[in-house]
């Protein structure tokens, strides 16, 4: 069996799963609860069907399923919205882990990520925001053997619920990555109100907490650039599902919606703006699939795929939502109907891990314009 | 053995047999397509080996290495387009016929389709053929044929019966271009170029044994080839690299952060679209391109002009002036190649790329009605017989 046969395989088990467990109502019962994802559905993608572990190598207990399959998963979970710290544990987190160049760090978190049983994230930008190492400010104080932090993280992902946050600081060597026990009495997390409800985002807010060097001091910025690449590989994923989903919704209610006595769909002012969502979600896929071949392969054009697969499928999902609400007309405007949080979502991911702009600024440095 | 495997060996073969370095141009052509490397996916004896399409690109890749001649690049209309319809409309006879000669460059095709009443409305063309004996009689006018003053056979649509509806009373023949009656005049353009022709038909007599599909069928043959033709279009970005010329002018002088955000988009999207058509061959397995040729067709087209636009800007006050308006006929030396690469020039020619091929807004509508399933426009023209429909 091909590649591209198994990828379709993977593609409609987690189809129908998410069909079934996240559904809009589920979401919008999650958008409401204090934690924001489904434990049950957690455990299911953990002990069924290994999504968890899937990027995680063998030794450290995943499946060592390449990146292309992961990014299968993830443009599901963007089809279906789904409110998980998926997003947080395996994107973000795990890629972090997995680039830190510890291996003790692996052997010590890794299998319990691939086993569902610990939800961890990355705490990177302070109060200014940004997501890259010129947003970090943070000075880690050595304290005997170990260190210590103070401060405050915003706009970190699922850090309401996790069990370990990774946090970036500053030592007298440079940017260094630490692992701190959220739990620890001197970290207040405070789940901010967002835009986009269905992923939760923080503030942690640090004092003399107790931090575990991960990786070398100094050493950081390179294994958490790669790191974030592959994070927004992942979410051009999700973009690209997200925007599939919403241009299907608004072209069946194009055939269905009358007015003037026709189906709105036979108007071709109604049809040419459908035609460019199509178009411009075909170039967003192609980047998208472009970039997770790139990161599966180790091809040393990935950052710069990244960034354009990032730049290219966040203005793409965009569009394609505000489109919906905009042909939806007054239904989609309202609160019951499920673009507003297409809409939210898309216009949330272009700023997570890098706007459009701060990407095509890449892209421009990276081809020396 | 595997289908690229045959092929493979098909090409060694060719090879062996024939070197290009010491094979005259025709005779290497003809080698080729007794060979069934002209279009691989054709029926075996017809220039194929019946296999998917997609191994063409290893046929090219090949000769082209191997410094094959490229028996396409002077006749593309006939080969992607006038062949393919050919094969899946002809009869066997017509087929024999055509195939070969079109292939070695004995015959250079161009179309006859639009007329100056029948543009993005194809199907009310009112050039008219009438049957006498085995022979049909052709008046009429068609338009944008380029090539025409140095082809040979013309893919010509006509109306044959004006008393069904429009689409239904229409039927393709190959015409024969130095037939008489068939009177041809360069169109000139804004370029200056005279690229494309009118070309008048007055009493043009075309044997029946030329006639493509059944009486009454043209429509759906001339679908094969317009099918095709939004490939051709698309194809032909490989050699444009409008994008490679606007980072060339961007690197030799200082730029402003206007021009810079300009530049990488452009440069983006000129990547992501060389993404899509890597995809689009990969998925492109049936033999006929379906709709969605139509997006390859649009983003081309829209990519084109928004770089030449961008290239312009870069040129900065040396975009006011032009090279030469002197008119000059497309020949066979333009054929061959690129001709020079003046940004001014073409920056004026793709003005027409969102038009020539279909245009784009009739491209969104075949993507949203064929790709996406809306629901048709309503249609005053549709069922009514040809001739109690309004024009002017």
């Amino acid at each position: 069996m091909s590649s591209n046969d198994d990828r379709d395989d993977l593609r409609r088990v987690v189809r129908t799963l998410l069909e079934r467990r996240s559904t809009e109502a589920d979401v919008r019962r999650l958008i409401e609860d204090a934690t924001g994802y489904d434990r049950d559905l957690w455990a299911v993608m953990a002990d069924q069907l290994g999504l968890q572990g899937m990027a995680v190598p063998e030794a450290h207990g995943g499946s060592g399923f390449g990146y292309e399959e992961l990014c299968v998963v993830f443009e599901e979970m963007g089809r279906a919205l789904l409110p998980s710290p998926f997003f947080a544990t395996v994107a973000l987190a795990t890629n972090v882990l997995q680039h830190s160049g510890d291996e003790d760090a692996c052997k010590r978190w890794l299998p319990a990520i691939a086993g569902g049983e610990l939800i961890a994230t990355l705490a990177l930008g302070e109060e200014d925001g940004g997501w890259d190492d010129t947003a970090v400010r943070m000075r880690a104080e050595p304290d005997g053997a170990g260190w210590t932090l103070t401060g405050a993280k915003r706009f970190v992902p699922a850090a309401h619920v996790a069990d370990l946050l990774l946090v970036a600081a500053h030592t007298a060597d440079g940017l260094s990555l630490f692992a701190v026990e959220p739990r620890d009495p001197g970290c207040t997390v405070e789940v901010e109100l967002t835009l986009d409800l269905t992923r939760p985002l923080s503030r942690v807010v640090l004092d003399r907490v107790p931090a575990l060097l991960v990786g070398s001091s100094g050493q950081a910025w390179d294994g958490l650039r790669r790191a974030l690449r592959l994070a927004a590989v992942a979410l051009a994923a999700e973009q690209v599902g997200g925007a599939q989903r919403v241009l299907e919704m608004t072209v069946e209610y194009a055939k269905v919606r009358h007015q003037f006595g026709r189906p709105i769909g036979s108007f071709q002012a109604v049809k040419h703006k459908l035609a460019d969502v199509l178009v411009a979600l075909e170039s967003a896929r192609s980047a998208a699939q472009d970039a997770a071949r790139a990161a599966a392969q180790g091809d040393p054009e990935f950052e710069l795929a990244a960034s354009v697969a990032k730049a290219v499928c966040s203005d793409t999902f965009t569009r394609a939502a505000a489109t919906a609400i905009q042909l939806h007309g007054g239904i989609g405007f309202t609160w019951e109907h499920p673009a507003q949080l297409y809409y939210k979502r898309a216009r949330s991911s272009e700023f997570l891990l890098g706007t459009p702009g701060h990407h095509r600024d890449l892209v421009g440095r990276a081809i020396g314009v | 053995m595997s289908d690229v495997d045959v092929v493979r060996a098909a090409i060694e073969q060719l090879l062996r047999d024939h070197p290009p370095a010491t094979t005259a141009r025709r005779e290497f052509l003809a080698a080729q397509f007794e060979a069934g490397l002209a279009w691989v996916h054709f029926p075996v004896g017809l220039g194929g080996l019946d296999v998917a399409p997609q191994l063409q690109r290893e046929v090219v890749r090949r000769l082209a290495e191997a410094g094959a001649p490229d028996g396409p690049a002077t006749n593309r209309l006939g080969y992607a387009m006038g062949a393919p319809t050919v094969v899946a409309w002809g009869d066997r006879a017509q087929q024999e016929r055509y195939l070969r000669p079109l292939f070695v460059g004995d015959e250079r095709w161009c179309q006859l389709f639009s007329e100056p009443g029948a543009g993005s409305d194809l199907a009310g063309l009112t050039t008219r053929a009438v049957r006498d004996g085995d022979d049909w009689i052709v008046n009429g006018q068609k338009v944008w044929s380029s090539m025409a003053t140095i082809s040979d056979v013309g893919m010509l649509i006509v109306r044959t019966d004006p008393e069904l509806p429009k689409h239904q009373g229409l039927t393709y023949f190959l015409l024969d271009m130095r037939a008489p009656g068939v009177d041809i005049r360069p169109l000139r353009q804004m370029t200056g170029e005279a690229e494309f022709n009118e070309v008048y038909l007055t009493d043009v007599r075309v044997p029946d044994t030329a006639r493509i599909g059944a009486v009454s069928a043209g429509w759906k043959v001339a679908m094969t080839t317009l099918m095709e033709e939004r490939v051709v279009f698309n194809r032909e970005r490989d050699e444009a690299g409008p994008v490679e010329l606007a980072l060339d002018l961007y690197r030799r002088r200082e730029r402003d952060p206007e021009l810079r955000t300009r530049m990488i988009g452009m440069w983006i999207r000129g990547r992501v679209q060389r993404l899509n058509t890597v995809r689009a061959a990969a998925t492109r397995t049936a033999g006929v391109p379906g709709p969605e040729g139509s997006i390859g067709k649009l983003v081309h087209a829209e990519l084109n002009q928004d770089a030449l636009e961008l290239c312009l800007d870069l040129l900065g006050d040396e975009s006011l002036l032009y090279d030469s308006y002197e008119p000059a006929a497309y020949t066979e030396k333009s054929l061959a190649g690129q001709g020079d690469a003046d940004l001014r020039r073409r920056f004026l020619r793709s003005r027409a790329q969102s038009i020539e091929g279909g245009t784009s807004e009739i491209m969104r509508t075949i993507l949203a009605d064929r790709v996406l399933g809306l629901p048709p426009e309503p249609r005053v023209d549709k069922d009514l017989p040809f001739s109690r429909i309004p024009r002017g």
